[in-house]
């Protein structure tokens, strides 16, 4: 492969060196992988480090004596990480992609058929194609602490470099199935070493104190037949049941709207012919195929764009003022004692560990705030996640007071009250009168305006908004809500104040219910406007199903709770009549008390019959093709009203606080892509090559 | 008046087992170059366990590793953080101990004393001086008083100007008899190697290097096979011009580390752990820094008249040889040839190395192992020289000795 292709490849070397193990008459040839970096920059296989481990093996090959084994490790506390994606981008073309899987296949095969006995030492975690490099090997020991993975279908790919074949060869479709497929559509779920020696991926593990001398005592051992292997057999009969589960998952998780993971099942299925000889060039082939359709396939470069958002922009937030800023935040206030307020006051403990007091209108609420703060602690402690003294802790640090006075030392107090703007505005002005001027007043409002809220108070520029999702604990985004006078301390507290939640923020403007609200509530009005003027709720409600959103959008509703889509429904119509209608069908759920439009899977409740009462149905297309088209509207006007820094924001709230898939880019790759964009804004989102192929 | 009612016996300690890692030499290319001295400590610790299933690892009471330098990697306490890297139950303590090179020594006779007080059942005692990443004497700062009041010659914290003072007072102990002896030294290493005698003992350590990959150290890297006196004869004399101590005669710089278990003898029968040697006694002296190297002199003199045995009753020898003047001082003293089989018969320091703190339990472990071949010697003795003038000195008896009382 051009070495221009990858340009910047940290290159990880493969070393060789010959040792002498007790107990083995002969020389172990063990291989070093090693980009020269520490552990924070894991090695990967890019064409350079396929090269050096070629020339590694090449040299093995010559060496005089032959070795009694190969032997594969990595640097400390690293096996490998897998292929070198960031050098993807640069692949423009189907051979390039080629060249990039049969490469892979080329050189981890020497290790296969070597006619010298192979072993891989996963001392550390072993991703995608470092933990196929290891099943290639006649053996694997594992360190304790080591975690492998497939992440290949979560990126939308497939574990090309012979991964698909090795592994259900090894332990079995059914398990196969598991952790190609299952696992990396469970946010990426990774398997421990104890459990990847149970289900037969390592054939021993060893603690990583002495992990690489007793794997070579091992090694010895195996070659000198004093130690035996034994491995599962493997269930041929298996296959076409694990492979009908492999599909309901796929289409469960991503409605078949992931190529690469429906790719993946379709190799997995072709495995059942083992990896002998022809067998395993067929395999390895139809990997390279799938490969090459892949890695030149837009989704593919979506979900790219997307892991970097995820994994890049939100840890570095665009627009967020100088840390150094930030005030320090020994104490919190939380209004309220509700659900909500009781969430935010469990995940402000657990992670700041300072004191946290509850506060709300009545002594009944507030010790059933608190009370079921110190029950969620409990059960966290039943599950060991918190020692006992840590339980004893947190447990001490979350009282109740109903009087505000509580607040008097507090950094900063967050309001989750009543939905209503007098409300929160005479709230602020009550802990106004209790707390420091510096004191940071934040609050969770999902639609309300922060600098109306803020207006009154003496000190504004105090104000910010920190916008949670529900449930707290799960969804990882904070959309940070800089109001006209917040000043740069309040919110550059309010971002170390995420950031030490553990959550990625969006800075996002004062605007109408921000970002993913926005979205979602226009996205849900154009499909239940669809229903009011007579499309059927089945029709409707599977319209979006291509895109492969978590949800349809009524299990949406049912999740974000009628009352809650109303309000804010009702606040965006307030704000953009035009563009957002309030149903007539969601303010009956509302008054009916219902959370769901079906009475059981499938069924509308009857007593929301005739909410579909129209007489101009639309298709499922059309249904699909509105929605999409308002949401590339929406977008665009954030972007010219200034809600976010950039698209890229729209993107990252939407996967992070949606939960949207990394195939769609968020939404704007897919919008691309499918031309909606330029169709409804004159001009797409983001230049070509950003979350698609190149032009 | 104590209200305790039980009596205290003395109890009898035995040496389990002694392991070590391979010896390297100190520096940028040598073996360990890249190896951490905590982890030395940790292979260590996890061989004696598995060498020794019977020992269930809560019984270790104590954990006491010596360094010279302790700072860094040898720093916090190592006894402690080694206990808890090689995961020990955390209910076991540990603790750092220096006496310079009989640092390991003195945590064998230390913890060997609480068991035999009462207070332990079994211990873990080792050391480890990794000269490479810690150069001898790194962040000292000797008191000035110590030059003002001439407390001490300046030549006393050198240790291989001490070698060459020890050459003046003994004036009869020539450099070409220390080259014998070091010769020698390396003849009996290596043969000692050959017949499987060294070896057995050591524990294999992945070794880190960034540039060449993992490696695994199996053996030791100090030893000078091709060593002849001709060779030595014309080595330099970095101490002194025209002296009489060189690179040849001296062990070197080294990185390594060792570990024994020590078990009052009651309690290695009732967990089946078989005991290499029997503790007799030991002494401590102190003599003038400028020849610290005489000290295992008086210090085996205290221990013999403590035990009410005499120097004939000693049946093998692990001196360390810091300096081959020094053991020669001593061998002259209590009137034992230079090449007597009886003295350091697998060779010693100036072959094998010498990382400081360690040292002392590379000499019981080989003592124990000469034991287990020589039923017909019953006491041995283990012995050092210690920077600012000390002697150490420590009298074993041989478990497996077949002679009557």
């Amino acid at each position: 492969m051009s070495t221009a292709v990858f340009a910047d490849e940290v290159v990880t070397e493969a070393r060789v060196r010959y040792l002498r193990v007790p107990g083995l008459a002969g020389e172990i040839a063990l291989v070093t992988l090693d980009n020269g970096h520490d552990h924070t920059r894991p090695s990967t296989f890019g064409p350079g480090g396929l090269a050096s481990l070629d020339a590694a093996l090449d040299e093995i090959a010559a060496h005089t004596p032959a070795p009694a084994a190969i032997a594969v490790t990595g640097k400390p506390f690293v096996f490998a990480v897998g292929a070198d994606l960031s050098g993807v981008p640069a692949v423009t073309s189907a051979d390039q992609a080629r060249e990039m899987a049969e490469t892979g296949h080329r050189v981890f095969r020497r290790l296969k058929d070597s006619a010298i006995p192979t072993f891989a030492f996963v001392n550390g975690v072993a991703l995608g194609g470092g933990l196929e490099l290891a099943l290639h090997c006649s053996y694997r020991t594992i360190a304790s602490t080591a975690v492998v993975a497939f992440p290949e279908v979560f990126l939308g790919l497939v574990p090309g470099w012979g991964g698909t074949q090795l592994l259900p060869d090894l332990i079995g479709i059914d398990a196969a199935v598991t952790v190609v497929v299952e696992n990396a559509l469970a946010q990426n779920t990774m398997t421990p070493a104890p459990k990847a020696a149970r289900l037969g991926i390592a054939d021993a593990v060893f603690e990583p104190a002495d992990f690489l001398e007793r794997s070579l005592e091992w090694a010895a051992g195996v070659l000198a037949g004093s130690v035996a292997v034994s491995r599962p057999e493997v269930d041929r009969t298996a296959w076409d049941g694990a492979i009908e589960r492999a599909r309901a998952v796929v289409a469960g998780r991503t409605r078949n709207a992931s190529p690469g993971a429906v790719r993946a099942v379709e190799l997995l299925d072709l495995a059942r012919h083992g990896v002998d000889g022809e067998a395993f060039t067929a395999g390895t082939a139809a990997e390279d195929d799938a490969l090459t359709d892949l890695l030149t396939s837009d989704p593919l470069r979506a979900s790219l764009y997307s892991f970097d958002l995820v994994n890049k922009r939100a840890k570095r937030p665009a627009g967020a003022p100088d840390k150094g800023l930030a005030r320090k935040v020994t104490k919190v206030g939380v209004v309220g004692a509700g659900l909500m307020a009781s969430q935010l006051a469990l995940l402000f403990v657990r992670q700041l560990k300072v004191p946290v007091v509850l506060t709300d209108v009545d002594q009944a609420r507030v010790d059933r705030g608190v009370a079921w703060v110190h029950g969620e602690l409990e059960k966290l402690a039943a599950r060991g996640r918190l020692s006992a003294d840590r339980l004893n802790q947190l447990t001490g640090l979350v009282t109740g007071s109903l009087s505000k006075d509580a607040f008097a030392d507090a950094d900063l107090v967050i309001e989750a009250v009543f939905e209503e703007l007098s409300v929160k505005q005479q709230v602020f002005a009550e802990v106004e009168a209790i707390v420091s001027p510096e004191c940071v007043l934040a609050t969770n409002t999902s639609a309300l305006s922060v600098t109306e809220m803020a207006s009154e108070l003496e000190h504004p520029e105090r104000v910010v908004g920190l916008h949670f999702f529900n449930p707290v604990a799960v969804l990882p985004l904070v959309e940070v809500v800089r109001a006209e006078r917040t000043d740069d301390a309040t919110l550059a507290t309010a971002f170390a104040v995420g950031r030490a939640l553990k959550k990625s923020c969006v800075l996002v403007a004062d605007a109408p219910a921000f970002v993913v609200n926005r979205l979602l509530t226009r996205f849900l009005g154009e499909v239940t406007s669809a229903v009011e003027q007579g499309t059927p709720v089945a029709v409707a409600d599977r319209a979006l199903d291509p895109l492969g959103l978590p949800m349809s959008p009524f299990e949406l509703l049912t999740l974000v709770g009628p009352p809650v889509a109303l309000h804010v429904a009702e606040r965006m119509h307030e704000a953009f009549p035009d563009r957002f209608a309030v149903g007539e069908g969601l303010r009956r759920m509302v008054e009916l008390g219902k959370t769901s439009v079906y009475s059981e899977p499938g069924v509308v409740d009857p007593d929301l019959a005739g909410i579909d009462a129209g007489d101009s149905p639309l298709t499922g297309e059309q249904v699909r093709e509105r929605a999409v088209e308002a949401l590339a509207q929406e977008i665009g006007l954030m972007l010219d009203e200034g809600v976010v820094q950039a698209v890229q924001d729209v993107d990252l709230c939407m996967l992070l606080g949606a939960g949207w898939p990394f195939w769609l880019g968020g939404i704007s790759a897919y919008l691309d892509r499918t031309g909606v964009s330029e169709r409804v804004t004159g001009a797409r989102f983001l230049p070509r090559g950003v979350a698609s192929l190149p032009a | 008046m104590s209200s305790r009612e039980r009596p205290r016996p003395l109890r009898e300690v035995v040496f389990v087992d002694g392991v070590r890692t391979p010896f390297g030499k100190a520096g940028p290319t040598g073996v360990y170059a890249e190896t951490r001295a905590d982890d030395l400590v940790v292979r260590v610790i996890r061989e004696l366990l598995r060498r020794n299933p019977a020992l269930p690892p809560e019984r270790v009471d104590e954990v006491a590793i010596a360094a010279t330098t302790q700072i860094g990697d040898q720093g916090l306490t190592i006894g402690r953080t080694a206990a808890l890297l090689a995961g020990l139950p955390r209910s076991v303590p540990g603790y750092a101990i220096d006496r310079m090179c009989a640092g390991a020594m003195t945590a064998v006779t230390t913890t060997a004393s609480g068991i035999a007080f009462g207070a332990y059942d079994v211990a873990i005692a080792g050391g480890v001086e990794h000269m490479g990443r810690h150069p001898m004497g790194e962040g000292a700062d000797p008191n000035p008083r110590f030059f003002s009041e001439k407390l001490v010659d300046e030549s006393a914290l050198v240790m291989g100007a001490t070698a060459e003072n020890l050459h003046d007072r003994f004036p009869h102990l020539t450099r070409e008899r220390a080259d014998a002896f070091a010769l020698a030294s390396q003849q009996r290493y290596a043969k000692a190697v050959a017949n499987g005698q060294i070896g057995p003992e050591l524990v294999p350590v992945a070794t880190r290097s960034a540039e060449h990959g993992w490696g695994l150290a199996t053996a030791d890297e100090p030893p000078r096979p091709g060593t002849t006196l001709e060779g030595l004869a014309g080595l330099k004399t970095p101490f002194r011009p025209h002296g009489h101590v060189t690179a040849g005669n001296a062990a070197g710089l080294n990185d390594g580390a060792t570990g024994c278990i020590l078990a009052a003898e009651e309690v290695a029968a009732e967990l089946g752990l078989t005991a290499g040697m029997r503790l007799v006694g030991y002494g401590f002296v102190g003599v003038e820094p400028e020849v610290m190297g005489v000290g295992p002199v008086p210090s085996t003199e205290r221990a013999l008249a403590r035990t009410g045995l005499t120097i004939d009753d000693i049946g093998l020898f692990e001196l360390n040889e810091a300096f081959a003047v020094q053991v020669l001082a001593f061998l002259d003293h209590f009137g034992i040839a230079d090449d007597d089989p009886r003295v350091n018969p697998w060779g010693g320091a100036i072959a094998v190395g010498h990382p400081l703190a360690s040292s002392g339990v590379r000499l019981m472990t080989q003592l124990s192992r000469q034991f287990a071949e020589r039923p017909d010697v019953r006491y041995g003795l283990t012995a050092m020289c210690v920077g600012l003038g000390m002697g150490a000195t420590v009298i074993w008896e041989n478990p497996a000795w077949e002679g009557t009382e």
